[in-house]
């Protein structure tokens, strides 16, 4: 009985937050990898791209809602993704258009297009701030919970609740379905074919007569399907607040890297482990050891070895290992 | 128009315009928009050393500008009473330990032969001696932290005069510098700009949570200062006397005084700092450095250690911005974690060194001394526009109201803006690298 109690808590606190988290996290790290993959930088600007196509959703969720709108048991905000999506890929192919096209033809060095997208993440972050402000924003309707813990209690009679947030169970599905659109369109496709094949060989793409601005746009276009979803997703999660998108630069950062740098299949599994390890780092472990310890024996302290202030650091510990040691990523990517 | 001449202009006419506040604002504000400008520039010829020499790109200037903030807490207050006897020696003893710990790590992955049993070792290593670690240091902290938290709370600092400070940020941020390089350079120039994003995050939580340390998001407040206080001069028959002859009265002469004589400081620090630059610029030094930036295969060639020089600059240049952030702090009087924004003194020494003009010293001091007035009146101004676009508007409609609230968050777009616009039409900057 207290091993299951255990394993309870430690699917409640660990487990199912941390496959959510690390869905989010994967979706936000493939959109930095693909534009590494294609455009060959590191874009700075993912961040608070995933933050304007939250925000163009929370608006027009908002909107249904007051139409009274909604999808029942599911958030409203799901209804809306779609415009969220219409609008971040117009802002992305506009910016492309005004801002990165000139660098690219110019050929410039990657690093001026990190700083170029630098100037981007301020001024998206300065649009979303002044269209919405900068304070929380809440946009989650529907069910709260698929099994609240109260519920599970009742149903088990164990001692230890089991919720499972509707929020993680969308974050959860929505990301396998784009992962799986995703891996389709890439190995499938005409034009999933045409990016990898511009991806791993430019010079030999443009020979066989691929048509790089094409490939560009697609790109875009995907990377803004991607961080809509992964911004909404984390919004409706958490809640919505412009300058978190900043911060989660970092751990985005951090997995498409420990999975290799323009590694499809590497930004997932840097996701999980990103999420995970931040998760089970600040996790305070008092409870699940209790259970499994017998009598007498259970820890005095919380058993947490990292507060959650300091959940950044983990990223950034496992990016610097992984820097040191492996710079290419678990799955090989880009390192050069 | 020759050269020089140009950026004569350059320089006068940023001198006018900061008059032009003090005739038509006030001389305070003009003096305090000096002496961040002396600052500003300081750390902006940091990062001017580290793009413009080096073709480094280093995202994490807040975090060492804070570490400088964090040096001039650490020598300039006074010693918490009783915090080092309780508790002091133990915390610096745990530190001291994890330190061990990791290098015994080191020295392991380095010495060992390759394979599992040397991954296990060194992970058992690093999972032992973190739990010792904390075991040692979590009870030490909680005796620090119990000494009249209210007050104090933290161990304090040396009581040092704190202009030693200055010094000793640069050497706290060279260090972290050292850490981040050594993992981060000779790899794709991108990983540096992402673990310098990481580095600074980290340093800031640091500071926002090692209530021992720093006082945490409770502040320090009255740091000691290397200038009078102005209470001090107001109170000095001598100095009113000075101060009613050059027609002041007291407490506006003293608070002019005093920026003054900061703006002293500040401007022998970043005097002895481009003097310094530009003999690193001219020097085979300098050369070596652009060559490699120029072109990394070429210079590797001519057997130059691109990956150690860049080390080596990418210090140098930290460390002038961890100066910069003690000579902030001292001015301030305190030091407040939760003001440190990537926006403020990241992105905002950016700009300053790109529309300076990057790799030429004066053109990161012009740029550093310009985008800080523009910052300073970009709120003002965008204020002002608001107020004159929703002028035909009702009074309390709603987004009238929510037009010129939002006029504060101008900033971000205005500097966003004028980075991209320099980069893409004038990418070498007011003053560019001969």
């Amino acid at each position: 009985m207290d091993l299951l109690n255990a394993i309870v808590a430690l699917a409640n606190y660990v487990l199912i937050p941390g496959i959510a988290y690390g869905s989010q996290l994967a979706l936000g790290a493939l959109g930095v990898t693909l534009v590494y993959g294609i455009l060959r930088f590191s874009n700075f600007a993912h961040g608070d791209t995933m933050a304007l196509g939250a925000m163009a959703t929370l608006l027009v969720t908002w909107l249904f809602q007051s139409w009274g709108l909604s999808l029942g048991v599911l958030p409203t905000a799901l209804l809306a993704l779609p415009f969220g999506i219409v609008f971040t890929i117009l802002l992305l192919l506009g910016t492309d258009r005004v801002v990165y096209r000139f660098y690219r033809e110019k050929k410039a060095k990657p690093v001026i297009l990190v700083i170029v997208s630098l100037g981007v993440t301020f001024i998206y972050n300065g649009i979303t701030r002044f269209i919405i402000g900068a304070d929380d924003k809440n946009f989650l309707d529907g069910e709260r919970f698929i099994i609240s813990a109260r519920d599970f209690k009742a149903m088990t009679g164990l001692e230890e609740g089991l919720s499972f947030k509707t929020t993680q169970a969308i974050t959860i599905v929505t990301a396998i379905i784009v992962v799986a659109l995703l891996f389709w369109f890439l190995n499938k496709t005409r034009s999933g074919k045409s990016m990898r094949a511009y991806s791993d060989n430019e010079d030999l793409a443009l020979l066989s007569g691929i048509n790089p601005e094409r490939v560009v746009m697609i790109t875009w276009i995907i990377v803004a399907c991607l961080a809509t979803t992964a911004g909404v997703l984390y919004g409706l999660d958490k809640s919505f607040k412009p300058f978190t998108y900043f911060q989660l630069l970092l751990p985005i950062f951090a997995s498409a890297i420990v999975g290799g740098l323009g590694n499809p299949l590497g930004a997932i599994a840097g996701g999980f482990i990103i999420a995970f390890s931040e998760v089970t780092v600040t996790y305070a472990w008092k409870k699940v050891i209790g259970y499994v310890m017998p009598n007498g024996m259970e820890p005095d302290g919380l058993v947490q070895l990292m507060s959650t202030d300091y959940k950044f650091a983990v990223s950034f510990v496992i990016l610097l290992i992984v820097l040191l040691i492996k710079p290419t990523g678990l799955f090989k990517g880009q390192s050069t | 128009m020759s050269q020089t001449l140009k950026n004569t202009v350059l320089f006068a006419v940023v001198a006018a315009l900061i008059v032009y506040v003090g005739i038509f604002n006030s001389w305070n504000s003009a003096l305090l928009i000096i002496a961040m400008g002396l600052i500003s520039s300081i750390m902006a010829l940091g990062v001017n050393l580290q793009w413009g020499f080096a073709g480094l790109f280093n995202v994490g200037i807040m975090g060492f500008v804070a570490l400088g903030g964090l040096a001039a807490v650490l020598v300039g207050m006074p010693r918490t009473e009783g915090a080092w006897t309780t508790g002091g020696f133990a915390v610096v003893g745990a530190l001291l330990m994890g330190a061990g710990t990791i290098i015994i790590a080191v020295v392991m992955m380095k010495r060992m032969q390759a394979g599992w049993l040397r991954n296990l070792a060194v992970l058992a290593v690093l999972v032992v001696g973190f739990f010792v670690f904390r075991a040692l240091l979590d009870p030490a902290v909680e005796r620090v932290e119990a000494i009249n938290p209210a007050n104090t709370g933290y161990l304090g600092g040396l009581g040092l005069p704190v202009l030693l400070a200055w010094p000793v940020g640069g050497l706290f941020a060279g260090a972290a510098a050292w850490l981040i390089g050594k993992a981060a350079l000779g790899l794709r120039s991108d990983y540096l700009a992402i673990a310098t994003l990481g580095i600074a995050e980290i340093i800031i939580a640091v500071l926002k949570n090692e209530d021992w340390l720093t006082r945490g998001v409770k502040n320090v407040i009255g740091v000691p200062r290397p200038v009078p206080y102005e209470i001090d001069l107001q109170n000095s028959p001598e100095f009113v006397a000075r101060a009613a002859s050059l027609g002041f009265d007291p407490v506006e002469g003293s608070t002019l005084w005093v920026k003054f004589l900061y703006i002293l400081l500040f401007a022998a620090v970043l005097l002895t700092l481009l003097w310094l630059s530009q003999r690193a610029l001219h020097s085979p030094w300098g050369r070596m450095l652009r060559a490699i930036r120029d072109n990394e295969v070429a210079a590797e060639a001519m057997g130059k250690d691109v990956t150690a020089r860049h080390l080596q600059v990418f210090i140098l240049g930290s460390a002038i911005c961890g100066i910069a952030g003690a000579m902030m702090t001292t001015m301030d009087g305190q030091l407040t974690p939760g003001t440190y924004q990537p926006l403020r003194f990241t992105f905002l020494i950016w700009v300053m060194v790109i529309v300076g003009g990057s790799g030429n010293n004066f053109g990161a001091v012009l740029g550093g001394f310009l985008i800080w007035f523009l910052w300073v009146q970009v709120e003002p101004m965008g204020l002002w526009l608001m107020n004159v676009i929703t002028y035909g508007m009702a009074d309390g409609s709603a987004l009238k109201d929510h037009l010129i609230e939002s006029a504060a968050h101008m900033r971000l777009m205005t500097m966003g803006l004028v980075l991209l616009l320099v980069l893409r039409f004038s990418p070498r900057g007011l003053i560019p690298e001969k």
